[in-house]
């Protein structure tokens, strides 16, 4: 389904600044895989999502999304392919647009565009019909504007977006950091349900070593730019964040950088 | 009095089109396009050059669209493909037209006085209909004989044209590529998210604005009789003066009451130039400035009103919630006993 090969990204090449964003990265998924992504900060997490989605290029390697290869598709076409949702919530919706118009441009998403109209009766139906799974009451409030949804509204109905248009490969990133714990735990709950409904092939970063636990069915630990641990479906049913800490200090031999990953 | 606010609701309506064309770029794309300077004359150039050498007026002023359309799309690339900072591509722009302008007309100003335009074939289909005298007749009636406009054709073709772009307009935001245009303007990140080419998009918008602000110059050069090169000058100004009184009078509740709400600015802001011309020592020269006075007037204003409001609304609540406090009495029986 998705295929990294020895993928390498520098960023500010030959300057004092040069940093090595991601170092022979290695990473294949199967469909139906939910990869949960851990990491401190400046691991590479987010760089390894920029690559996939194509808002990056790559300086060598390939990015393969169901045997095509993908590396130099920019990002708009790879779109087709790609769910994404974002950390912020004011990232993955137009605020100023009302929330069925919002439905119909992310239903756009793997067909080409025409000068049909955007919402139509049926699709109108449809898009009630998906909101609903939310449970959030949103199928009543189609033609309120997203700018006044609050932010856990928002950032679930950018799941549903995302996702309600089945695509090839989902990513989502941090998606629940921005939120606080109780509509956290919602999208988190949201996201568990959508991927098994839609079967979807997902890649998930999350600072929330729990929430890497609890999701998903594999699991995979990055620091300075490479994967330094990889865990399949097996071994992540008896993993816990403790065993998790003492591996990733085996590895690396000291103490984790991120204050975040401690706390959580 | 009378002639002044028909010429001004006459080339009011007209300069309507360029407005809903800024607020294209404007507001839709949130794209502050300094093209509308240049495109404005090209239009009035190409639609004058075709009509002194014999066209159809019609015609000329269909083509003058399409070459604004083209003039628009290359400020796009520039700002897109060129990575040129937007402010700075559609200033290029409207230089480069200047140029381009004085090339087009051969000169720099092209009367068309005794042509043929659109405005005296609509006029003179419009006069066998013989509406005009009953027209002219009611404005009689209620006291206003003494200045009756010469034709009523004008008005009425352009309210016509007017609102037909308008709708056109409003249509055209709500199909699919309407709705990533207008996604475009809001989030970039996400319509790119969901597969949808910005910098196409990009160039796509400035393109439909700038061919609607052609057009209008072509039809302003047809109703003024001229073309000249510095007609556009201070354009894009005009152009936000009619969005933001429009949306500050009318409203932006949903798409349709905005474009609305524009080309009704277009308008009051032509009368209200006119009437402030009629001022006794205000000159044509001060144009500019009144311009200027009336944008600012109208971005201040509003906001002062509503923080007036406001601030009343508070200390009203502030009393009644101060007059229920035990302290508060006190000092009212005080103040009694005194």
């Amino acid at each position: 389904m998705l295929q990294l090969n020895r993928i390498h990204k520098v960023f500010n090449e030959n300057t004092p600044d040069e940093k090595i964003a991601l170092d022979d990265v290695d990473l294949s998924m199967k469909g139906g895989d939910f990869v949960t992504v851990i990491g401190s900060n400046g691991a590479g997490k987010s760089t390894l999502m920029n690559i996939i989605s194509g808002v990056l290029l790559p300086d060598t390697g390939m990015v393969r999304i169901n045997e095509k290869d993908v590396s130099l598709v920019p990002e708009y076409k790879r779109s087709k392919l790609i769910g994404r949702v974002f950390q912020d919530p004011m990232a993955g919706t137009a605020p100023t647009m009302t929330i069925e118009e919002n439905l119909a441009m992310a239903y756009s998403r793997n067909k080409n565009r025409t000068f049909r109209k955007g919402v139509t009766r049926s699709r109108r139906a449809y898009f009630k019909e998906v909101l609903e799974t939310l449970h959030l009451g949103l199928e009543d409030r189609l033609n309120v504007k997203v700018g006044l949804l609050s932010g856990g509204e928002r950032q679930a109905l950018s799941l549903l977006m995302a996702t309600f248009t089945e695509p090839a490969i989902l990513l989502l990133d941090e998606h629940t950091a921005a939120l606080d714990p109780s509509r956290a735990e919602l999208i988190t709950n949201l996201t568990k349900e959508i991927v098994a409904k839609y079967n979807l092939t997902t890649l998930m970063v999350t600072h929330n070593m729990q929430q890497a636990l609890d999701l998903g069915n594999r699991l995979i630990m990055m620091d300075k730019g490479q994967i330094i641990l990889k865990v399949d479906e097996q071994e992540k049913k008896h993993l816990t964040v403790d065993k998790l800490m003492a591996e990733f200090q085996r590895i690396r031999g000291e103490q984790m950088a991120s204050d975040r990953a401690l706390l959580s | 009095m009378f002639t002044a606010i028909f010429g001004s609701l006459e080339s009011g309506i007209i300069y309507a089109i360029m407005a809903l064309g800024v607020y294209l770029s404007f507001r839709i794309l949130d794209f502050p396009d300094l093209t509308v300077d240049g495109s404005f004359v090209t239009g009035a150039a190409v639609a004058a050059i075709m009509i002194v050498n014999g066209g159809n007026p019609f015609v000329a002023t269909l083509i003058a669209l399409v070459i604004g359309f083209l003039a628009g799309c290359i400020t796009g690339m520039l700002h897109t493909i060129g990575k040129i900072n937007a402010l700075l591509s559609g200033i290029l722009m409207m230089i480069a037209l200047y140029s381009i302008n004085l090339r087009i007309m051969g000169r720099s100003n092209i009367p068309l006085l005794n042509e043929e335009t659109a405005f005296t074939t609509v006029s003179s289909f419009w006069e066998k209909l013989g509406i005009d005298p009953i027209l002219n007749k009611g404005l009689e009636l209620i006291g206003l004989g003494g200045s009756l406009p010469s034709t009523w054709a004008i008005l009425f073709f352009m309210i016509l044209v007017t609102l037909m772009i308008k709708f056109a307009t409003d249509m055209f935001l709500k199909t699919e590529i309407g709705l990533a245009v207008r996604a475009t303007g809001d989030n970039k990140r996400m319509i790119r998210s969901f597969s949808a080419n910005t910098n196409l998009l990009v160039i796509l918008g400035l393109g439909l604005s700038n061919a609607m602000v052609a057009f209008s110059g072509a039809l302003i050069a047809q109703y003024g009789s001229f073309a000249d090169v510095g007609m556009g000058i201070g354009m894009i100004i005009i152009g936000l003066a009619s969005v933001i009184i429009g949306e500050a009078l009318f409203g932006t509740k949903t798409i349709a009451r905005t474009t609305l709400a524009v080309v009704g600015g277009a308008i009051i802001y032509r009368i209200v130039v006119s009437l402030a011309l009629r001022v006794e020592f205000l000159e044509t020269g001060d144009m500019k400035l009144i311009t200027a006075t009336i944008v600012i007037l109208a971005l201040t204003v509003p906001k002062m009103i509503d923080s007036h409001r406001e601030k009343r609304r508070k200390k009203q609540k502030h009393k009644e919630i101060m007059v229920d406090l035990p302290m508060e009495s006190g000092g009212e029986q005080r103040a009694a006993a005194k």
